[in-house]
């Protein structure tokens, strides 16, 4: 299990420390929570307001729930919808791992984190394998998530018609009659534009055949881990005051043409540092004379990876370091 | 051959806003293939009816049949089905009828890719064939009618109405607004593709000569009631009711 | 014996004018007329007596206030105003065609396609029908250069040719014809009259009005004087 050290010396996939400061079986570790607020910032009855419409967004898939958005200790747009969501499923048990852009070590991804093992002293993790709850920004993890395993998305827009529609009693009336004409029509635009779909994030999808949601701004190269996932997976828009769910197993297919099939694009290359192949890779400019690196936009996949002895054609460069 | 059944039936239907009677006991017929037009002044009903004919609007009394059924009875989705398939609507402003910023192109294939279509060359294929048959060159195909003239945007959005093969079409002064030879350009498409499409339509207008070059039949429309009816050419060659003779005297002559 | 194509009984008509204080005016009163196929019939009467409504009431373009019109054609009796206006319509599509003094001229409709739309109204395929309305026009004398073209430009002659194509150019079984040979020159009218005298020979009942004492002679089997009535206070 994690927890242990990689031959370079780097530690790989910890958390803060148990009250007693020892480390759980699994390697996580948690601290006691903060005694001035309710369990996971939010009090109970706001809770079983976000359970109820959690339960009704499961029922009907890919179907946007209003509900009523508290104040959040963060501005909209830093991911309170995701915050509300990841409160209200917490229990003492969980395991949390945070990521932003599939980096557990940005500022957001650490100060959430944190946010939830002050309000509720849950054990959190870098470890995707280890974590029961996964909140997300713009990101699905590598490793296949599991069966038991629930991944929240953080949503900045959740009406995929918006852009084309600004009325919102329209793109209701639309989704009531899966009145879907004009999400086809932005595709079929950009193919007589560009010769091709040029969507690259946020790519529309069909839920369980009836729904067209909109996925959060995951690089369209994860749209296909949705489908037929083993795992909950659910979706909150704190500024716009809508959540919904796919429940696991249930079909999501990325819109397409029969004749321009979807498409799951990446950077032509490999990870420069693990030698990956299959993941989603960030450019990285690293000198003022244009140089750049690919790399895994996953930190806990390409960490693993590297702590398995993999390498990739920069391994062993400064970015490594910075862990 | 003429026992066959009206496609779309009025009968004695009446809607009131407020105080006012915008429709009082209104009957009327349209056959497969015919044209129809409702003739009558501001104020007379024409547009409520088509709007009731079309669904919009519910009336307080009497039905709309189409094809034998209610269409206020059934349920919404039902009749959005055929306002999508079996229906077509042409606005006297092409830009209520239209996407202004989706492509010419996007804007004929929009209800095909609705119905279901997926095959990004058919669709394609038929946009162009569809903007051939109402006189707009194939280079716009990329354009956004924001980028047309009127008469453009007008034919564009007959080519969407019929890009589905409706059985019937709404047409709501369909030439208001545009100069006289764009009109008899539009009148003539309109003209030929009904009769080559063997459409049923019914036409609202307050113009007597377009009632004169399209419909079959005219129903003439006073303060809500329909106070004429008939073969045109009848009811402008013969007018029998004291408003319609005055319609008719009133048409200037160039 | 047989019977009559066209047959007329009772038939009256009156105009009422609202705009003149609902004045009214009765032009025809118990008017009768059997025309049998392959016969023509000219109206004859002063101006003003009632002919033309007489032929436009036949045509459905006028309606009486009574009276009975039969048509027997193609197999079938049609009272026409008992039967409605879509039952005139579909009679206009074959079987009763028209030919009126003026041309009614659609904008961008060449001559051609005039001529050619009640051929195509009656199943005629695009090619043969266009072929047909050009084998008329070339007899009426209208050259190539103007077949292409809508009549709206043409001379009153031109476009009178034009019309009587357009009413001559399917087999109707009843044919109405109200001055088919006004603004036509000699040559043009002869060749009309050989047209309608072949009408008749096919069996066609003509009703026609003709103010040229000598083309009503060469196509009439006999007059139906049109008297007018007079005038209601």
């Amino acid at each position: 299990m994690s927890g242990a050290t990689t031959a370079s010396g780097a530690t790989t996939a910890s958390g803060a420390t148990t009250a007693s400061g020892a480390t759980t079986a699994s390697g996580a570790t948690t601290a006691a929570p903060d005694a001035a607020y309710n369990f996971a910032y939010l009090d109970e009855q706001t809770k079983r307001m976000l359970r109820r419409a959690l339960l009704k967004a499961v029922a009907i898939p890919g179907y946007q729930v209003p509900f009523a958005s508290r104040e959040m200790p963060l501005a909209y747009g830093w991911g309170t919808g995701g915050m509300q969501v990841t409160a209200a499923i917490l229990g003492s048990a969980d395991v949390l791992k945070v990521i932003d852009q599939g980096a557990d070590d940005t500022t957001n991804a650490v100060s959430i984190r944190a946010f939830f093992a002050r309000t509720a002293g849950v054990a959190t993790t870098e470890s995707t394998a280890q974590a029961t709850v996964i909140q997300t920004r713009h990101r699905i993890p590598e490793f296949p998530l599991r069966e038991g395993q629930t991944i929240v998305y953080q949503v900045p827009q959740p009406e995929p018609l918006r852009k084309l529609e600004p009325r919102e009693t329209e793109t209701r009336r639309m989704h009531a009659m899966a009145d879907y004409g004009v999400m086809h029509v932005k595709l079929y635009e950009d193919i007589a534009r560009h010769g091709r779909v040029t969507l690259a994030y946020d790519y529309p999808v069909l839920v369980n055949r009836r729904h067209v949601m909109a996925p959060s701004p995951i690089p369209a190269f994860d749209n296909p881990k949705m489908h037929f996932s083993p795992a909950l997976q659910l979706f909150g828009a704190g500024r716009e005051k809508r959540l919904y769910a796919v429940p696991p197993f249930t079909s999501v297919e990325s819109l397409a043409f029969e004749d321009h099939p979807f498409h799951p694009w990446k950077a032509d290359c490999a990870c420069d540092l693990c030698g990956a192949t299959d993941s989603y890779l960030d450019e990285v400019i690293i000198d003022d004379s244009g140089g750049k690196l690919f790399v895994c936009s996953d930190t806990d996949h390409c960490a693993t990876r590297r702590a398995e002895g993999h390498r990739g054609a920069k391994a062993g460069h400064a970015l490594t370091a910075a862990e | 051959m003429l026992t066959d059944a009206p496609l779309l039936e009025a009968k004695t239907v009446s809607l009131r806003f407020g105080r006012i009677a915008a429709l009082d006991e209104v009957s009327i017929q349209v056959w497969p293939g015919e044209v129809l037009a409702v003739v009558g002044e501001s104020g007379s009903g024409k547009t409520t009816l088509l709007r009731v004919l079309h669904g919009d609007l519910s009336p307080d009394a009497g039905q709309v049949l189409y094809a034998g059924r209610d269409i206020h009875a059934m349920a919404a989705p039902d009749r959005k089905w055929l306002a999508r398939n079996e229906w077509g609507f042409v606005h006297q402003n092409p830009r209520d009828g239209l996407r202004m910023a989706v492509s010419a192109g996007g804007n004929i294939g929009e209800r095909l890719m609705a119905a279901g279509a997926r095959h990004w060359g058919n669709i394609r294929a038929a946009a162009i064939e569809w903007l051939a048959r109402v006189e707009i060159p194939e280079d716009r195909i990329d354009d956004p009618p924001r980028k047309f003239s009127g008469g453009m945007q007008q034919r564009l959005q007959i080519a969407r109405v019929l890009v589905m093969g409706p059985r019937i079409v709404f047409m709501d002064e369909p030439t208001g607004g545009l100069d006289v030879s764009v009109q008899a350009r539009l009148l003539d498409l309109i003209r030929r593709l009904t009769h080559e499409l063997g459409l049923a339509s019914v036409i609202v207008t307050h113009d007597l000569a377009v009632a004169r070059l399209l419909a079959d039949r005219t129903v003439v429309m006073q303060q809500g009631r329909v106070v004429e009816q008939g073969l045109t050419d009848q009811v402008l060659d013969d007018p029998h009711h004291a408003y319609t003779q005055l319609l008719v005297s009133s048409v200037l002559q160039a | 014996m047989s019977l009559p194509a066209i047959e007329v009984e009772g038939l009256s008509k009156v105009f009422t004018l609202h705009l003149q204080g609902g004045s009214r005016l009765p032009v025809l009163r118990g008017a009768a007329l059997a025309v049998l196929p392959g016969e023509c019939v000219a109206l004859t009467g002063p101006s003003g007596a009632g002919k033309s409504t007489l032929m436009r009431t036949l045509y459905g373009n006028y309606l009486p206030q009574a009276g009975r019109i039969v048509l027997r054609a193609n197999g079938t009796e049609v009272d026409i105003l008992a039967a409605g206006p879509r039952a005139v319509a579909a009679l206009r599509r074959g079987t009763i065609g028209y030919v009126s003094q003026f041309l009614r001229v659609i904008p961008r409709v060449s001559a051609r396609d005039v001529v050619a739309d009640p051929l195509r109204a009656n199943g005629v395929a695009e090619a043969e029908a266009q072929a047909r309305a050009d084998a008329l026009l070339a007899r009426l004398n209208i050259p190539e250069r103007l077949r292409r073209i809508p009549p709206a430009t043409f001379s009153g002659g031109e476009q009178q040719r034009v019309n009587i194509a357009r009413g001559l150019a399917w087999p109707y079984p009843v044919l109405l014809l109200d001055e088919p040979t006004a603004s036509l020159d000699p040559a043009n009218r002869d060749i009309v009259v050989a047209m309608i005298n072949e009408a008749k020979a096919r069996g066609a009942a003509i009703v026609g009005i003709f103010h040229d004492v000598e083309v009503r002679a060469r196509v009439a089997d006999r007059e139906h004087a049109v008297a007018p009535l007079a005038e209601a206070a």
